[in-house]
């Protein structure tokens, strides 16, 4: 099988594994890596989110041949790349129930800052709509989102 | 009305009424630990009191010298909170300082649903920990040659208030393992207006590493030399494989093994199938795709969501297999001013849990281990053992957290699965299943038809109510046959309203799709069905939903619980307090605007709850606006965590109302992902304002309350908006009469 060196949360990890090997399961299953969640493997519920060049992406979507020369983030690097902020407003709102698609929606709410720091709830609906949460905590993410907002421009 | 999941099969736990010490060699949690609790598991055993333990998760509590706390979780953290809520039970009354407190997941742990976690460790809980105060007092008296009166409890550490002399806990456990124990049963427990943890919002203990990505869901376990497997299993259900050819399977890459495993019957319903172990989860799916089987469909091919519409219709008007006996006459005839007549239709549900369901399990000679997201350890360990042919202490089930639990990992269907393969497979193997796996081979909220009749006398006060349900029955799956008992699942309970001639009515509809426990069960299509019909007849009797619902329930007398345990008592002003409020916050007397409605909806269904929810209808779309929420659930134990599960639910079953429906054609499921399972998203999730009655009765369960109402206060909104009423599930707009 092929070698391929993947770029993850600034660290460097050969893997061997099929050209067509989702991330996603490259990073659960060769790597261990696996705050990235399995939701759907159809690019469907935003559970396997992560960050592609500083775009958030689907980890279920994006082939092992395709990372290579990317700069991936993970949930478990989130915080040493500057979105720690993010995580803390959720905590601090207590976002999670069960938490299995929070690293996935943690990801696309990082995103969306980045790109926009002052988000509308339009803004929000589209950028976060890709997120399933079958607990039903999306009321709390969006407050979360503000509060993460208003610490980012305070 | 309760929910009852209970069968034969699952054992219902049981609380000694003995507290006991156990020596610290014992403890795996470390040397050094006094370790205290109530022994909860059957067979009752008597013990003396000195007696010791191999077990540390039969205790509650492991206090250690450096005054630090482990409290042992016997229950499964779903999302709903209880790896905080009942800690909290046990800290509170053992004066135990918060921060110093950490939780150790029970590999004892037992079945945890119907709402029945808090309700059921309330007591036992705090008799532990008051055990574990009382104790420490009697200890620092003892130790300082003083009274137990001024001897005072406080964060891990007991002051002798006179004197202000202070020992933490840690240094008393010497002492207090060469004393005798207070009796729980009849230790004090603390007065709730000197709570310093109860009723308050306390973070949960487990978001941090939820929001860090490092909890451990079960699809997370990772073991060294552990492989992958998963089942290609007919789509129909009923059916098995018939030709198998494996060739292209074995010579994908990663692929390990390929064989056939048998489907289970009776209390367990797996599908069987073709079994493909890989080396990741990737090679298995690819293996899977490569193999060709040829379906022997079964007898059930013919099964589609039309041919069980048609035999709910006729068994509307079949004679009843069950029936309640509230009354002589037959309400249906009872002369009336006014008779209002509707039927109400509820599709098949999946749960799809955001973790599709998964377990390892390692089988090492005649000694078996398994990781598993399951909200019923105690049946999970049972049915591996059976299918093993091992005694159950041989084997050790360690519950995981879960992505979502719902009532779909209250079943041992998968666990039997991976019993079956881990027959075949020597390393530790993660049985997981697609999405695709978990849509189609769920164990299905029922689909059905729900039909009411209420008859008005000429001041629009009910004389007769009465409701016959045509439902793919979920106890006719699951009890004994000759021994069903819908009256614990399909039907709703009786009415808060004051009624004079009630009849409730039951006839099964068969079907081979799998039912199980969604969320509430009955609870999520009766609560729409009751709330939906008495907003009808308020309707028919020219009153505002609201002021008719209130004037019935003022008319409506006290009731006891039907067998003095089983339900809440029905207290009438705490229903109608809920409502009340419900009515206020909402500013009902308002108008909301154009295009706009209010609708109302109120149970008894766990807590005492009201819901008011706000929509916008423009042309065929629905957008609910906001929903109010009360309750009033006796004592909460954490507001943060109570309040939460409200919205949660509401959300949770507001998908479901609005937007989800599993359809069957040719014996099988059509819905494969979330492409075609439409659910809820953030886009349009409603504003939510849930506001809580502060009371220091038994606590209710909130796990499921949120579920019951949001589909009628939206069907009711929706009415008060357009004048249409909205009978059929998901509510569509365009809805065809029935």
């Amino acid at each position: 099988m092929p070698q391929y060196n993947l770029q993850i949360n600034s660290a460097q990890y050969p893997v061997e594994a099929d050209a067509e090997m989702p991330l996603l399961w490259v990073l659960r299953d060769l790597l261990g890596m696996t705050g990235t969640k399995y939701g759907c493997g159809m690019g469907l519920c935003g559970a396997c989110m992560i960050h592609l060049d500083g775009a958030a992406a689907p980890a279920c979507q994006v082939s092992v041949s395709d990372a290579v020369g990317k700069k991936i983030v993970t949930i478990e690097g989130l915080g040493q790349h500057g979105f720690s902020g993010v995580q803390q407003a959720w905590i601090q709102e207590q976002v999670p129930q069960c938490g299995y698609c929070q690293p996935g929606q943690i990801m696309s709410a990082a995103a969306l800052l980045v790109a926009n720091p002052h988000p509308t709830e339009a803004d929000i609906d589209n950028a976060m709509s890709g997120n399933i949460c079958r607990c039903g905590t999306y009321f709390r993410i969006r407050k979360a989102i503000h509060r993460a907002a208003g610490e980012m421009n305070s | 009305m309760k929910t009852d999941i209970a069968t034969e099969k699952i054992r219902r736990p049981r609380i000694s009424r003995r507290a006991f010490i156990v020596s610290s060699a014992a403890a795996a949690t470390g040397v050094g630990a006094l370790v205290i609790g109530l022994r909860l598991h059957p067979p009752f055993q008597i013990e003396k009191s000195s007696a010791t333990s191999s077990n540390p998760f039969d205790a509650w509590i492991h206090l250690k010298f450096d005054n630090t706390a482990e409290l042992v979780l016997a229950r499964s953290e779903m999302g709903q909170g209880v790896y905080t809520s009942l800690p909290m039970l046990l800290a509170e009354e053992a004066e135990l300082d918060w921060d110093r407190v950490s939780i150790v997941q029970s590999d004892e742990s037992y079945g945890t649903g119907g709402s029945g976690s808090v309700r059921g460790s309330y007591l036992p809980l705090r008799q532990a920990g008051a055990v574990v105060r009382e104790a420490m007092i009697t200890a620092a008296a003892y130790k300082w040659s003083v009274p137990r009166e001024e001897c005072v409890p406080r964060k891990s550490e007991v002051i002798h208030q006179p004197s202000g002399q202070k020992v933490p806990y840690g240094d008393l456990i010497e002492q207090v393992r060469r004393l005798p124990l207070p009796d729980a049963k009849k230790v004090k427990l603390k007065d709730p207006g000197t709570f310093t943890l109860l009723g308050r919002e306390i973070p949960h203990l487990d978001i941090p590493s939820k929001v860090f990505g490092a909890a451990r869901f079960g699809l997370d376990v990772r073991l060294p030399g552990m492989v992958y497997a998963v089942i290609a299993r007919c789509p129909t259900f009923g059916g098995v494989p018939s030709k198998v050819d494996a060739t292209r399977a074995l010579a994908t890459p990663g692929v390990l093994q390929v064989f056939e495993i048998p489907a289970r019957g009776f209390r367990i319903y797996t599908a069987g199938g073709v079994v493909v172990v890989a080396k990741t989860t990737w090679a298995a799916m690819q293996g899977r795709n490569a193999l060709s089987i040829v379906w022997d469909h079964g007898p059930h091919v013919n099964e589609s969501t039309e041919t069980i519409n048609d035999l709910a219709r006729r068994a509307l008007n079949e004679p009843a297999s069950w029936s309640s006996n509230e009354g002589p006459a037959d309400p249906d005839v009872i002369p009336a001013a006014k008779r209002v007549e509707s039927i109400y239709q509820f599709p098949f549900l999946a749960h799809a849990t955001m973790e599709p369901m998964n377990i390892t399990i390692h089988l090492r000679g005649k000694k078996c281990e398994a990781w598993c997201p399951s909200q019923v350890a105690d049946w999970s360990r049972s049915a591996i053992a059976k299918e093993l042919h091992l005694p159950e202490s041989s084997v050790t089930v360690h519950t995981t957290f879960m992505g979502g639990g719902f009532g779909r990992r209250f079943l041992a269907d998968f666990q039997t699965e991976a019993a079956q393969i881990a027959l075949h497979v020597s390393s530790p193997v993660q049985l997981v299943w697609t999405r695709e796996d978990d849509m189609t081979h769920d164990f299905y909220r029922p689909a059905g038809l729900h039909r009411l009749r209420g008859a008005l006398d000429e001041h629009g006060n009910i004389l007769a109510w009465s409701n016959r349900i045509a439902d793919t029955s979920i106890r006719a799956q699951w009890d004994d046959p000759g021994k069903v008992r819908p009256e614990s699942a399909e039907l709703p309970g009786q009415p808060v309203y004051p009624i004079k001639h009630l009849q409730q009515s039951y006839v099964p509809v068969s079907s081979v799709v799998p039912r199980g426990w969604w969320r509430s069960v009955g609870g999520s299509f009766n609560g729409f069905v009751i709330e939906s019909f008495i907003d009808e007849l308020a309707q028919a009797a020219g009153e505002d939903p609201y002021r008719y619902r209130r004037r019935l329930l003022l008319a409506a007398a006290n009731r006891t619980p039907r067998d003095g345990t089983s339900e809440p008592s029905f207290e009438r002003d705490r229903l109608v307090r809920v409502l009340d409020l419900a009515a206020e916050k909402a500013g009902w007397e308002k108008s909301p605007g154009r295009h706009r409605g209010r609708g109302i909806a109120c149970t008894t269904y766990y807590a005492y709850m009201a819901q008011v929810a706000e929509v916008t209808v423009s042309g065929n779309e629905i957008h609910v606006d906001r929903i109010v929420t009360v309750v009033d659930c006796g004592q909460v134990i954490n507001l943060n965590g109570a309040r939460s599960q409200l919205e949660g639910g509401t959300l949770f079953a507001l998908s479901s109302y609005l937007k989800e429906a599993i359809t069957i054609r040719n014996g099988a499921v059509v819905q494969q992902n979330f492409n075609d399972y439409d659910v809820l998203r953030i886009s349009e999730a409603p504003e939510l304002e849930t506001y809580f009655v502060e009371s220091h009765a038994t606590p209710h369960g909130l796990g499921e309350a949120g579920v019951i109402l949001p589909g009628a206060a939206v069907a009711n909104a929706i009415f008060a908006a357009t004048g249409k009423r909205l009978r059929s599930l998901p509510l569509h707009l365009d809805e065809k009469s029935l």
